[in-house]
C-alpha cells in the first residue's frame, strides 16, 4: 500500500523538506502560493465591496442622518486605532524583511509587536463598542432599546435611559447598523489576523523560515496589509463624515 | 503527446505505467477517501454528491410537475408547493449545477489535462469539499426544519418576513460559496503555475479555458453573494434596515446585490458546459476544433461581459430606464461571444468523421437545446417584450433550456465521455443512447410547452392556474416524467458499469489531450514521468498536419 508513497520519495529525493511533492521547484511553490493569496485578497475586496456599496446607497438616501450620527463616534479613539494599525503594518513589513534576510530574532520580535498592536486595536474597539451599547446606539431593531409606548398603544418608544439615542434625527438605526456591520466584519478579519500571526510566530520560533523559504510570512503580511487598508477606508467613511 | 502512446490505445501499454496502482485502489478505507488530498478522489466524491443531489432536486421537480397536472391544487397545499419549488431551485443551483462540472470533472481532469501531479493547493481542495458537505448539511437541515418558501432568489422583503428557515438556507448558501471560491482560486493558480513543459496557453484543451473563465467569476462574484446573504441574515436577526423598506432600506438594493452574483453565476454554470462540448465535439468527430482562439477567448469575454448584465433581471423593478437600456444593450453584447462558440462547434462538425457515440448524442442535443435557450434569452433581454414575459413560464422555459438543456446535458455527455477514464469501465452504449434519447425528448416535451404557456401569460410559481393552460401543463408534466426516467436510467447503468462494466482501454476514444495518456483509471500520481505537450489538444493522428492546414 505504501509503495506509491515510497516511489515518490525516491523520485524526488532531492526535494527540500518544505517543498510539496506536486511542485517541481521552490520558485514554483512560492509563486503559486503568492498568486493564490492575491486572488484571495481580490475576493476579500469584493466581499467588503458589498458593504461599501450599501454604505454608498444609504448615505445617498440619508445624508443628514450620516452627518448627525457620525458625531457620536469618537474621532480620538478611531484615530488612535488608525495609528495602531498603520504601525502594525510597518512591523509586519519589517517581519517579512527579517524573514527574507534570515534574521530569525528580528522576525520573532516584529511578529510579537504586530500581534500586540492587533490586540491593542481590539481593546480600543471593545471600549468604543461598549460605549455605543451604553448609549443604546445599536443596530436596527435594537436602536434605543425600544419598549411599548404607554401613551400610544401599539407604538414603540426608546427606553427612558437612552437619552443619547433620542438626540439623533433621521434614521440613525441604519447608520449604526452599517457601523457595526462594517467594523464588526473588519474586526472578525483582525481576529483572523491574530490567529495566522500566532501561527507563523510559532513556526518562526521553531526555525521554519529563512531566506530560502518565507512564503507563509509574506502571505500573512499581505493579508494583514489588506486588513489595515480596509480600516483606512472605514475610518474616514464612518468617523469623518463632512 | 507522442504518437506511440496515442496509437497504442487498446490497453496494451499498462506496463508503461509502472507498478503504481490506480487512484481508486491505491489506499483503502473510508478515511483514505474522506481525508484524501488526491484531486481525483476529491473530484469523485464531488461527483457522487452532485448526482445524489441531482436526484433529490429532480424529485422535487417531479412532485411540482405532478401537482401541476390539474388546474386546482390537489396534491400539495400552497405552502408545501412553495417549499418544493424553492427547494428544487436552491438544491439544483447551489448543490448541483454550480459544482457539477467544475468541482467534479474539473477537479479530476484539470491536473491530468495540464500534465500536473495535482492542483496547486491539495489541502485547500479537500477543505473546499468539506465546506461543501457542511453547506449541504445546512440545506438538509432546512429541508427537515420547515423548509424554505422564498424561491431560490431569497428576495426581500418576503425573505425577511417568512417563518421558514431562511437563516439556515442562506448560511448554507454562504458556506457553499466559500467552497466555490476556494475551488476557483485553486484552479486559477493551477492553470497559471502547473502547466506541463510545452503546455502553452494556446495548447491547453478548451475545457481548461472554460474552467479558467469560470474560476475567475467564482472568485470575483461569489464574495458579493456572501456579504449579501450575511446582510440578509443580519436583516432578519437585527433589522439592520439595509434591505427593509419599512426601516429605511431598499429591497431593490438586495436585487442588485443578488444578481451581481447570480447573473455571473449563470456563466459559472454554463461555461464549463461549453468547455466539455469543445472536448467532445472534436474527439467524437475526429476533427481539430474550428477557431480555437475564438472559442478560448470568447470564454474570457463572456466572463468579463457577464459581470455587466445583472440589471436585466430587474427591468420591472423600477430601476432607472437608462440603466435598463444599458443593461439590455450589454445583454445583447454577451450573446456575441456565445454565438461565436456555437458557430465554431457547428463548423467543427463540418467535414468531420462523426461517431454517433453517447457523448456525441448529448453534444448534438446540447447544440440544439442551448441554441433555443440562448435565442429566447434575447426576447427577455429586450425591454419591451420582457415587460410582457417577465415572471411567466417563458422565463422558466428559457433558463431551463440553458441550465438543464445546456449545463446538465453537457454534464451528462461529459460523464459518458470520461466515464472510462474515471472508473476504468465502459458503460453500455445501447442503454446510453436510449437514455440520451429519453432525456432529449423528455426535456423538449417538458419545457417547450412552457414557452407557449408563458407567452400566453401563465405566471411562474403558481400552485393553481386557469383551466385554459391545462393541456400545456399536462404535456409538460408527462415530459418531465420521461426526462426523469432518462436521467434515472443513466444513473443506474453508469453505477452498474462502474462496478461490473467491461474493462476500459486507456484511450477508448483516441483522444490526444494529456488525460488520455495516463493509465485507466489513472495512477495515484497521475503520470509515471513528467508528460510533455508537443502538439495541440485536438491534432488527432489521422489528421494530416504536414501541410500546416489544421495548424491553428
Amino acid at each position: 500500500m505504501n509503495t506509491s508513497a515510497d516511489t515518490t520519495h525516491n523520485v524526488h529525493g532531492s526535494h527540500p523538506e518544505f517543498l510539496a511533492h506536486h511542485f517541481h521547484t521552490p520558485e514554483q511553490q512560492s509563486s503559486s502560493a503568492k498568486l493564490g493569496m492575491w486572488i484571495f485578497l481580490g475576493q476579500e475586496v469584493l466581499f467588503f465591496g458589498g458593504l461599501f456599496m450599501s454604505y454608498v446607497a444609504l448615505r445617498f438616501f440619508y445624508p443628514e442622518t450620516f452627518l448627525a450620527a457620525h458625531e457620536y463616534l469618537s474621532i480620538p479613539l478611531g484615530g488612535l486605532n488608525t495609528v495602531v494599525l498603520i504601525t502594525s503594518s510597518l512591523t509586519m513589513a519589517l517581519a517579512v524583511r527579517a524573514a527574507q534576510t534570515s534574521n530569525n530574532p528580528a522576525l520573532i520580535r516584529n511578529l510579537i509587536f504586530t500581534f500586540l498592536f492587533a490586540c491593542v486595536f481590539l481593546v480600543v474597539k471593545y471600549f468604543e463598542y461598549s460605549h455605543k451599547v451604553h448609549d443604546c446606539l445599536l443596530p436596527g431593531h435594537f436602536y434605543g432599546l425600544p419598549i411599548p409606548d404607554p401613551n400610544l398603544p401599539g407604538e414603540m418608544m426608546y427606553s427612558p435611559h437612552c437619552t443619547v439615542a433620542a438626540e439623533i434625527p433621521g434614521k440613525p438605526h441604519v447608520f449604526f447598523a452599517l457601523y457595526f456591520a462594517m467594523t464588526g466584519m473588519h474586526g472578525i478579519h483582525v481576529v483572523g489576523g491574530l490567529v495566522v500571526i500566532a501561527w507563523i510566530l510559532l513556526r518562526a520560533r521553531r526555525g521554519d523560515f529563512s531566506s530560502a523559504y518565507y512564503t507563509p510570512v509574506e502571505n500573512v503580511g499581505l493579508y494583514w496589509h489588506l486588513v489595515d487598508l480596509i480600516w483606512i477606508f472605514l475610518f474616514p467613511l464612518l468617523y469623518l463624515v463632512r | 503527446m507522442s504518437h506511440a502512446v496515442a496509437n497504442s490505445a487498446h490497453g496494451s501499454q499498462h506496463n508503461d505505467h509502472g507498478t503504481e496502482s490506480n487512484y481508486l485502489t491505491a489506499r483503502k478505507g473510508l478515511l483514505s477517501w474522506l481525508f484524501t488530498l488526491d484531486h481525483k478522489r476529491i473530484g469523485l466524491m464531488y461527483l457522487v454528491s452532485v448526482i445524489v443531489f441531482l436526484l433529490v432536486g429532480g424529485l422535487f421537480a417531479l412532485i411540482v410537475r405532478a401537482e401541476l397536472m390539474t388546474p386546482e391544487g390537489d396534491l400539495l397545499d400552497p405552502d408545501t408547493y412553495n417549499r418544493f419549488f424553492t427547494l428544487h431551485g436552491a438544491i439544483m443551483v447551489f448543490l448541483v449545477i454550480i459544482p457539477s462540472i467544475p468541482a467534479s470533472l474539473g477537479n479530476i481532469f484539470l491536473p491530468l489535462m495540464l500534465g500536473a501531479k495535482d492542483v496547486a493547493f491539495p489541502r485547500l481542495n479537500l477543505a473546499s469539499f468539506h465546506i461543501y458537505v457542511v453547506g449541504a448539511m445546512f440545506f438538509l437541515y432546512t429541508l427537515i426544519s420547515g423548509g424554505l418558501d422564498t424561491g431560490w432568489t431569497f428576495y426581500t422583503p418576503y425573505s425577511i418576513e417568512t417563518g421558514t428557515s431562511v437563516i439556515a438556507a442562506t448560511l448554507g448558501a454562504f458556506i457553499l460559496g466559500f467552497s466555490s471560491i476556494f475551488t476557483g482560486l485553486n484552479f486559477i493558480v493551477t492553470i497559471h503555475k502547473m502547466r506541463a513543459p510545452g503546455m502553452s496557453w494556446y495548447r491547453m484543451p478548451l475545457f481548461l479555458w472554460a474552467i479558467y473563465s469560470t474560476s475567475l467569476i467564482q472568485v470575483l462574484a461569489t464574495p458579493v453573494l456572501a456579504i449579501t446573504l450575511l446582510l440578509l441574515i443580519m436583516e432578519r436577526a437585527f433589522g439592520i434596515g439595509i434591505f427593509d423598506a419599512s426601516l429605511g432600506g431598499d429591497p431593490v438594493l438586495f436585487q442588485h446585490f443578488f444578481w451581481f452574483y447570480s447573473h455571473p453565476a449563470v456563466y459559472i454554470m454554463i461555461l464549463p458546459g461549453f468547455g466539455v462540448i469543445s472536448e467532445m465535439i472534436t474527439v467524437h468527430s475526429r476533427k481539430n476544433i474550428f477557431g480555437y482562439k475564438a472559442i478560448a477567448l470568447s470564454s474570457v469575454a463572456i466572463a468579463v461581459i457577464g459581470f455587466l448584465v445583472w440589471g436585466h433581471h430587474m427591468f420591472t423593478s423600477g430601476q432607472s430606464e437608462i440603466a435598463s437600456a444599458l443593461f439590455s444593450f450589454i445583454t445583447f453584447a454577451v450573446a456575441v461571444p456565445t454565438a461565436i462558440k456555437v458557430f465554431s462547434w457547428v463548423a467543427t462538425l463540418y467535414g468531420g468523421s462523426i461517431r454517433f457515440t453517447t457523448p456525441m448524442w448529448y453534444t448534438l442535443s446540447f447544440l440544439f437545446l442551448f441554441t433555443i435557450g440562448g435565442l429566447t434569452g434575447l426576447f427577455l433581454g429586450s425591454l419591451a417584450t420582457d415587460i410582457h414575459l417577465h415572471d411567466t413560464y417563458f422565463v422558466v422555459a428559457h433558463f431551463h433550456y440553458v441550465m438543464a438543456g445546456g449545463t446538465i446535458i453537457a454534464f451528462l455527455g461529459a460523464l459518458h465521455h470520461w466515464w472510462p477514464k474515471i472508473t476504468g469501465r465502459m458503460y453500455n452504449e445501447g442503454l446510453g443512447k436510449i437514455s440520451a434519447l429519453l432525456v432529449f425528448l423528455g426535456f423538449n416535451l417538458t419545457f417547450f410547452p412552457q414557452f407557449v404557456m408563458g407567452s400566453h401569460g401563465m405566471p411562474r410559481r403558481y400552485h393553481s392556474y386557469l383551466p385554459e393552460y391545462q393541456t400545456w401543463h399536462v404535456i409538460s408534466s408527462i415530459g418531465s416524467f420521461v426526462l426523469g426516467a432518462g436521467v434515472f436510467l443513466a444513473v443506474c447503468y453508469l453505477t452498474y458499469s462502474a462496478l461490473r462494466g467491461k474493462k476500459a482501454p486507456d484511450n477508448p476514444w483516441n483522444g490526444v489531450s494529456l488525460e488520455w495518456e495516463t493509465a485507466t483509471p489513472p495512477i495515484e500520481h497521475n503520470f509515471v514521468t513528467q508528460p510533455v505537450a508537443t502538439r495541440g489538444p485536438y491534432e488527432f493522428d489521422e489528421i494530416d498536419t504536414s501541410s500546416g492546414r489544421s495548424h491553428h
